[in-house]
């Protein structure tokens, strides 16, 4: 079949933060750059950003770029590399003043410079106390940050593809990578779009999980297309959790109303939390919260006809202190529990947020894989930032605000990399390879044809219950052995997907298929690695590993302080060691993660 | 973007709009892809053309700015996307 081929320098693909900013710098440069994504790139899901940017701008107190390495290291639980890190926190205040001169509004002090405002574990002077080193543009941080940056492309005349989903890379022989198959909505047509350099910026993949914060364009696409190219994952273990989301919707219900009185009963109404922190009851850590209520469920005392959630009680508390202090919270119940949070308790269940695992790369953005004994081999012509991309600056755990950092660094440096590497190649394009499309009209080709097969929303269903109930916030070790039988099942039917529309034209059904493609290989990486790692580190918290003389916290450095790297082929795990040293100071050594 | 065009008929037009205003249903916040979802599974296929008009509209708006709306934390500016509104916020 003939494939319409264009030909770019870079190719992007995904438009949320990361992929805006390394735009920028492409455009910039004066090199023809197209950037795909599947929505409008003002509804990427980085608008759900709200914290904040971490730099350590000192505006509002002392603070400085080490003691926020120093947090971060602390937050990764000691998972991140400290060379990446050092690279990352430094860079903050370069990258939040470009973001200042390309129009973001952030909030400011009367003398007119950036405000800051504090947040969890931002601490001054090695962790000795509170510092406020978040920048925000009031609630809309993200919102603001993709208008400032699509804005500034479209001046520097960045191509944008909107509305076209990526479907596969496409490699040479030697590995090289040379662009991508994509797939226009509005018709359905397949293209090459061959470039000199590739960046994935396509977020995370936050809906392997039943209950996820994740917006539904969240399938991990960049994810599913290093893996199906052969790329392994790094870390995909490690997912930051929240402890309540509305149960079947992942709505946050915010920690403040566990501050303002409400309780968490399990299905005889008691009160579960006086059993694991009889002192701060409702208002433990979000880590303890979080792990009780997994064991509530785990142990049969969850709520519901699956007792599949526990309950936040708040009918005890006078509807006006419902209503002033916590605005939202009644029609966030309403919305999405249906239920009136006055008069009926709301259905929660730890609800996955961010993940820390992903493409990995080096702190120059360029995507890096084993190859012939040395574990961190650029992939050439192949790039990656953002939330997809792990170069490792969050570890085991990710720092508040830190998101938002990394994509404008890692998507700057990213950027800078590709120009560099583009401006010393020759003139032209390498030739693609023979059949460079095969791979996706394949896929195409095998969904139009099924008979018989799996629905793909009960297939996504499947997967998403089987991550939440066997890979969740609280990690149990026969649970994690049946989830990966599970999930290799549930590959088999993924692999079988049938659609009954075939319409070519903005196909909802086979765009859900396509990236069920995509949410698998994050489930199997997520699954495979989390079974593997017989430690609690940051994230990943397993019952058979807890807390003892030799091994704080149920963390194992002798054994465990290494990177996990998957890959598709035979669920193959590899391991590579963290990088210590950082790139000008003292490394930050090794302690309990206690705050 | 390209329409139809010529080989297109009415009815081909209404389908790719619906289905191109069913994929503009897909946000950056996970509150709207929830409320926009249970509306298109209730509603979608009874809408006449004004509501798809008005759908549309409301559709153009920027996710911070519709979800105050929705959730009813902020009026619309515009009288005719109110009843719209109302529909999307039933739950």
């Amino acid at each position: 079949m003939n494939v319409t081929k264009r030909t770019f320098d870079a190719v992007i693909v995904g438009a949320g933060g990361a992929g805006l900013r390394a735009a920028i710098q492409l455009s910039e440069a004066g090199l023809k750059t197209a950037v795909l994504s599947k929505v409008f790139p003002t509804r990427s899901h980085t608008v759900a950003a709200q914290g904040g940017v971490a730099a350590s701008l000192g505006n509002s107190e002392e603070d400085h770029w080490h003691w926020h390495m120093y947090d971060t290291v602390k937050g990764s639980d000691w998972l991140g590399d400290q060379d990446a890190i050092e690279f990352m926190c430094k860079k903050a205040n370069e990258v939040v003043i470009e973001l200042e001169h390309y129009g973001m509004p952030f909030d400011r002090l009367d003398s007119g410079k950036i405000y800051q405002r504090p947040f969890g574990g931002h601490m001054s002077n090695f962790g000795e106390k509170p510092v406020r080193r978040s920048c925000a543009a009031a609630d809309r941080t993200g919102h603001a940050m993709l208008h400032a940056m699509y804005q500034r492309n479209v001046k520097v005349n960045t191509q944008f593809f909107v509305e076209w989903m990526a479907l596969d890379l496409i490699r040479d022989a030697d590995g090289t990578v040379l662009g991508v198959t994509a797939m226009e909505m509005e018709t359905g047509e397949v293209m090459i779009l061959q470039a000199k350099a590739t960046l994935f910026a396509t977020g995370g993949g936050g809906r392997i999980f039943y209950s996820s914060t994740n917006a539904f364009i969240n399938t991990g696409d960049g994810l599913g297309m290093a893996a199906r190219a052969g790329i392994p994952l790094e870390d995909m273990e490690f997912w930051q959790f929240h402890p309540t989301g509305v149960a079947g919707a992942g709505v946050l219900i915010t920690e403040g109303v566990r501050g303002e009185g409400g309780i968490l009963r399990n299905s005889s109404g008691e009160r579960f939390m006086e059993r694991y922190a009889p002192n701060a009851k409702d208002l433990a850590s979000r880590d303890v919260v979080s792990r009780a209520m997994a064991t509530e469920i785990k142990e049969g005392r969850g709520c519901g006809p699956n007792k599949d959630y526990v309950q936040l009680d708040i009918t005890h508390l006078p509807p006006e202190t419902i209503m002033k202090r916590l605005p939202g919270i009644h029609e966030i119940a309403l919305q999405f529990a249906s239920i009136d949070a006055l008069k009926e308790p709301i259905p929660v269940v730890p609800t996955a947020h961010y993940m820390m695992g992903g493409i990995p790369t080096n702190y120059s953005g360029r995507v890096v894989a084993p190859k012939g004994g040395d574990m961190s081999v650029p992939v050439p012509g192949l790039y990656a930032a953002g939330e997809c991309a792990c170069a490792s600056v969050h570890g085991a755990n990710r720092l508040g605000t830190n998101s938002l950092l990394d994509l404008l660094v890692f998507g700057k440096s990213a950027g800078e990399s590709m120009v560099e590497d583009i401006k010393a190649m020759p003139g032209s394009h390498r030739d693609l390879p023979k059949g460079a499309a095969d791979a996706s009209l394949a896929r195409l080709s095998r969904l139009e044809s099924q008979k018989g097969g799996a629905s793909v929303h009960e297939t996504r269903l499947a997967l998403q219950r089987n991550m939440q109930d066997h890979c969740g916030v609280f990690r149990f070790k026969d649970m994690l052995e049946k989830g990966v039988a599970n999930i290799l099942d549930i590959e088999q039917q993924v692999a079988q997907t049938e659609i009954k529309d075939k319409s070519k034209v903005w196909n909802t059904a086979r765009m859900e298929a396509l990236e069920l493609d995509n949410l698998i290989e994050v489930a199997k990486a997520t699954m495979v690695s989390a079974n593997a790692r017989l430690e609690s580190r940051g994230a990943h918290v397993r019952n058979d590993c807890a807390d003892s003389v030799e091994f704080p916290d149920g963390r194992n450095d002798k054994e465990w302080l290494k990177h996990t790297l998957w890959t598709r082929d035979g669920n193959r795990l590899e391991y590579k060691p963290v990088h210590l040293k950082p790139l000008t100071v003292d490394s930050i050594g090794l302690k309990k993660r206690a705050y | 973007m390209s329409t139809a065009g010529e080989t297109g008929t009415m009815e081909v037009m209404e389908v790719m709009d619906k289905g191109r205003m069913r994929w503009h249903c897909r946000r950056g916040l996970l509150e709207l892809d929830l409320v926009l979802t249970r509306f298109l599974d209730k509603h979608f296929d009874a809408l006449d053309g004004d509501s798809l008009k008005a759908l549309q509209e409301l559709l153009a708006y920027d996710d911070t700015d519709l979800w105050p709306i929705i959730s009813g934390r902020k009026d619309c500016e515009k009288p005719h996307l109110r009843g719209l509104i109302e529909l999307l916020r039933a739950p």
